[in-house]
Order: C-alpha cells, then structure tokens, then sequence
C-alpha cells in the first residue's frame, strides 16, 4: 500500500495535534516544576530555570523515604505476584486432578469481586494482624491474582507436551520441570506481568491510604496528597516537582515495556 | 498352576492396579493442590472471606472499631435507599460511568486508528498515547487539580484570553462531575489506546489488500473491516472502563472530596467516608454490597448485550 504524500502530511498533522493535547498535562507538569513561583502565580511563561522546587520538595518532605517504601512494596507484590500465579498456572496447565476445573471457575470468579467491595474486612483483617504500616499489610493482599494466572497459562499452555513427556522419562519432577523448563521459557510472559504487577502497585491509592498512617512506610502516592495538602501557600512548582518524581519511575519502565504490555495484555483479556 | 491359582493372581492384580491407580490420584490431587495453594489461601483470606463477612456486616449495626453489635436485618439496606444522600451518590455513579466510558472509548479508539498508520517515527507516537497509562492517579489528580484552579488554572486562562468568564470547574455543582469525568478520560486513554491498538494490529492485513484491489476507500474500510474486527476487543475495553468507573476513588479524594453539595460523591468515595470518618462500618458494607451488585450485573450485562454484536474471528 502506498501512501500519498498529502495524506502523509494530514495524518502527521494529527499525529502530532493529538500528542500535543493528550501529553499538554504532563508536559504543563515538568515545565512547572522548573519554573519559579513567581511566574507562576503571574501565569508568565518561564522565563528563568530553577531547580528549587525539587529541592524543596524533598527537604520539606521524606520523599526519598517515600520513593523508597514504594519501590519496596512494589518489587515485593511483583515477585510475589509472578510466583504465586506462575505456580498456580503450572497446576492447571500441566496437572491434572480431581477439582482442577472447579478451582479454574473460582479463579474466575475472584474477577467479580471488586476489592473496593470488600475493603472494611480487609482492613480489620490487617488491623488484626498488627500489619498496619507494614510493608507486609501494603503487599500481601495483592499477591494472589486471576489476571496474572490466566496470562500465564495462556503462555504455558503452548510450550510443547512432548516436552513434559520426555522431561518424564527422565524422572523428572514436577517442581522441578517447573523451575528449569518452564519458568525460562516463558521469560517474556513473566516480565509482561512483573511490568504490569509493578505499574499497578507503584499507582495504587486507596489501600496505601487505608493501612498505613505515619512517614516510616507511606508510598509516594499518599506522600503527594500530602504533599499537595499541606502546601498551603499554592506553591504549585513544588506541587508539580514532586508529582514528576512519581511519575517519572513508571514512565520509564513504560517506555522499555509499552510493547510487551500490549501484546501481553490482550492475549491475557481475550484468550 | 490350577485355574484358580491363576484367576486369583490376575485378581490380586487388578485390585493392585486399582489400589495403585488410587494411589496415584491422590497423589496428584495433592500435587495439584500444593501448587495452588498459595493463590487459595490468599483469596480465601483477602477475598472470599471479607466478601462474606461484608454481606454479615451488611446486616449489623457496629462499634467504632468495626465489631458487629445488634444484628437489624434489611435496615442498613432500608436507610440507604431511603437516604437523599445515597441516591444522589448512586446517580453521580450512573452520570460518571456515562460521562466517561463513551468519551474514553471514543477516544482512544481514534488514537488507535490513526496510531496503526504505517508511517516513520510512528512508534514515538504510541509511547505518547499511552503514556497515560503510566501516570497514577494521585499524579494525574494534582495535574487537573492546577489546570481547573479558578484563578490561576490554564483553562480558565485560556478561555480568559477569549473573553469568557471564568468557570469553577470543581465548585460549581454543575461542572464538578464533568471536570471528573475529564480527569479520568484523560487517564483511562493509555491503556484503553493500548489494547485497542492491540486489536487493530492483530487484524488480518489480507482483509485490507483484497479491498484495496476491489478500490475500497478508507472510510469503508473503517466501516467494513476495521470496526467489526476489532468488537471482540472493543466488547473487552468497554467492560474494563465500566468497571474501573465504578471503582473510582483517588481523582474524587484529591480534586473534590465528594463536593461540592456531594455531586462528586461517587459511590466508593461515599462508602469510604461512611465507614473511615462515620465509623458506621454495616451501613458502609451494604454499600459496598450495592458496588458489588452493580459490577457482577454490568459484567453480566456486557456479556449478554456483547454476544448478539461481537463478530469473533
């Protein structure tokens, strides 16, 4: 297919027009962040360069304690995440017992139950267990997921069953199968879904606020709302310094992984 | 060796075989259940029993600390529909998934289609489009929450520089949703854009070279080949939007708190507030048992309305 040089143009235009408007926020963000206050409050265009507000935004805040907790309980879920599911995935793709397929629909059905629904006795729960402002509270709900299951037994179910077969005649266990033949042959899957596990807990809002109540394991999250709260002077430059800082890790990690995510995503959503 | 001698040995053997055969089974049951068990326990603790034990306390008045006291059957159920504040919630919620998951769809599907053009440096672009994926919504909350600012925000500055007057995006009651509503598309875009351009790129490229020999034009291949491909994907991205409506809760805790007069008082917003700040957990879980109602129906509606349209390969 050729394409003309004036529907090249038209289509760049729009191209360029959509990024423009969708990324304008961000963008407005970063441009923010460098620009002083008083520019700001006048609504001028920067017109000189500043790195204070990231200074101040991490001396008037723990942000790299922050940042910190947030990498730990993000890493932690991830792992936690990709063991749990690619175990469970094992089971029903290479296991076969009585039950199997009734404990496939109730993994379907954890889909339906949104966490948010059942948020108050999860919180007693970890209350109970002394896990507020744990790192353990922050993450271990959240190491048990259907998604993650489903993705990676869409991807172990194509790994050859000769393979398991031969590995048998060699006397070959399970576990073992497990760990040397199957979890390296799907490298890919498994780092789609650590990409995905890790975007998803790096952003959560809800539960981060619910179980922990002081600085020592706050993530970055609930750091900015409070950092965005207790500015009270309108000092939008540290505001926005501080909300890039928490942007910035994702943004990278979805710049490497944009087109795993994409094609991991949709064979996991539509089997 | 008599007869006998002989039908006793194969017995003995079939029992053997079948004892072995048992054996086996349970065996691999225990096998089977050693590698779920993890996921199980985990769902059973975090999931399956705070389900239950909501449905329980959905049925109790309770103590501060969440301790069920006197058991009042329907009642929690009763108040809140009969609460002015409830329903105005319940409608935010129906405005808010309608504001949202058209606009959101709408959108990303255009950034899709324009995105799965091939052209140079058009990968540049797909990392721009779903960029927003990667922004949390504590981020993207403060971002918006500048832009609507009344007096400084860049929206109202623009529409200053074209002589209308200023609008409060959050306080006024009539924009507080929408400004909502604008937040979340912005949001929802990068992952809705990147699963769609999934769909897109997983279309057979055959289907448009057949039409090109036929002359087809671009607008009916759109029509004819693109849009009817792409519902199966289209049917999946539309019941995660809905769902994830639903769930909203960080825009409204940064951008409104649920005002003003609790027209952003979306309902996880709303059951939060009544169970962390009114401490008043069995009225908080019989709205967390009408969010759980909602999405089961609304999954099970987009499965029965998404099978008569969804044209599957």
């Amino acid at each position: 297919m050729t394409i003309s040089k004036s529907r090249k143009v038209f289509f760049y235009v729009i191209l360029i027009l959509s990024a423009l408007i969708l990324a304008g926020p961000m963008i407005m963000a970063i441009v923010m962040s460098f620009m002083t206050n008083k520019d700001i409050l006048t609504g001028s265009l920067p017109s000189t360069f500043t790195l204070d507000n990231y200074v101040h935004a991490f001396e008037r805040f723990p942000l790299f304690q922050y940042l910190f907790n947030s990498l730990v309980v993000s890493i932690v879920i991830m792992i936690g995440q990709l063991v749990l599911s690619s175990l469970a995935a094992y089971a029903f793709v290479f296991l076969e017992f009585k039950g199997r397929d009734l404990l496939f629909y109730v993994f379907i059905a954890t889909m339906m139950v949104p966490f948010e629904a059942s948020i108050i006795p999860n919180f007693q729960i970890i209350r109970d267990l002394g896990w507020i402002d744990t790192y353990t509270g922050l993450a271990v709900p959240f190491f048990a997921t259907a998604f993650g299951t489903f993705l990676l037994r869409q991807n172990f179910k194509q790994i050859p069953k000769e393979l398991r077969e031969a590995s048998q005649i060699a006397g070959m266990g399970d576990f073992k199968y497990y760990v040397t033949v199957v979890l390296p042959v799907s490298k890919a899957s498994l780092v789609t879904l650590g990409i995905y596990g890790f975007l998803s807990s790096w952003n959560m809002y809800l539960w981060p606020l619910l179980s922990t109540t002081n600085d020592t394991v706050r993530t970055v999250q609930i750091g900015l709302k409070q950092l965005q709260t207790q500015e009270q002077l309108n000092e939008w430059g540290v505001i926005m310094a501080g909300a890039v800082i928490v942007i910035i890790p994702t943004l990278i990690l979805l710049f490497f992984g944009q087109k795993k995510l994409q094609k991991g995503l949709t064979e996991g959503a539509l089997k | 060796m008599s007869m006998t001698n002989t039908a006793q040995i194969i017995e003995t053997g079939l029992i053997d075989l079948e004892q072995v055969k048992k054996k086996q089974r349970i065996k691999s049951f225990f096998k089977g259940m050693a590698f779920l068990l993890p996921s199980i326990i985990l769902f059973s603790v975090f999931l399956f029993y705070p389900m239950f034990r909501t449905i329980y306390l959905s049925f109790f008045l309770t103590k501060a600390n969440g301790d069920p006291t006197v058991f009042v059957g329907l009642e929690n159920y009763i108040n809140i529909f009969s609460s002015p504040i409830f329903l105005r919630s319940m409608k935010s919620t129906f405005l808010f998934v309608l504001y949202t998951v058209p606009a959101s769809v709408i959108v990303s599907l255009f950034l899709a289609i324009i995105a799965n053009e091939k052209l140079k440096g058009i990968g540049f672009f797909r990392t721009v489009y779903s960029s927003t994926m990667g922004v949390s919504v504590a981020a993207a909350s403060v971002f918006w929450l500048y832009l609507f600012n009344p007096s400084m925000g860049l929206l109202n500055q623009i529409l200053g520089t074209f002589g209308i007057e200023a609008i409060g995006w959050l306080t006024d009651p009539k924009w507080a949703l929408i400004s909502v509503s604008i937040t979340t598309i912005w949001m929802n875009v990068g992952f809705t854009f990147l699963i769609l351009l999934g769909g897109l790129q997983s279309i057979d490229s055959s289907l448009y070279e057949s039409a090109d020999i036929e002359g087809a034009g671009y607008l009916y291949k759109l029509r004819k080949i693109t849009i009817p491909m792409l519902s199966p994907t289209m049917f999946f991205v539309i019941t995660v939007t809905i769902i994830n409506a639903f769930q909203s809760f960080g825009q409204i805790d940064i951008l409104t708190q649920g005002g003003p007069i609790n027209e952003t008082n979306l309902i996880v917003y709303s059951l939060y507030r009544e169970a962390f700040v009114n401490y008043k957990f069995g009225s908080a879980s019989a709205q967390a048992i009408v969010l759980f109602i909602l999405i089961l129906l609304m999954t099970a509606l987009q499965f029965k309305l998404g099978e008569r349209k969804v044209h599957y390969q």
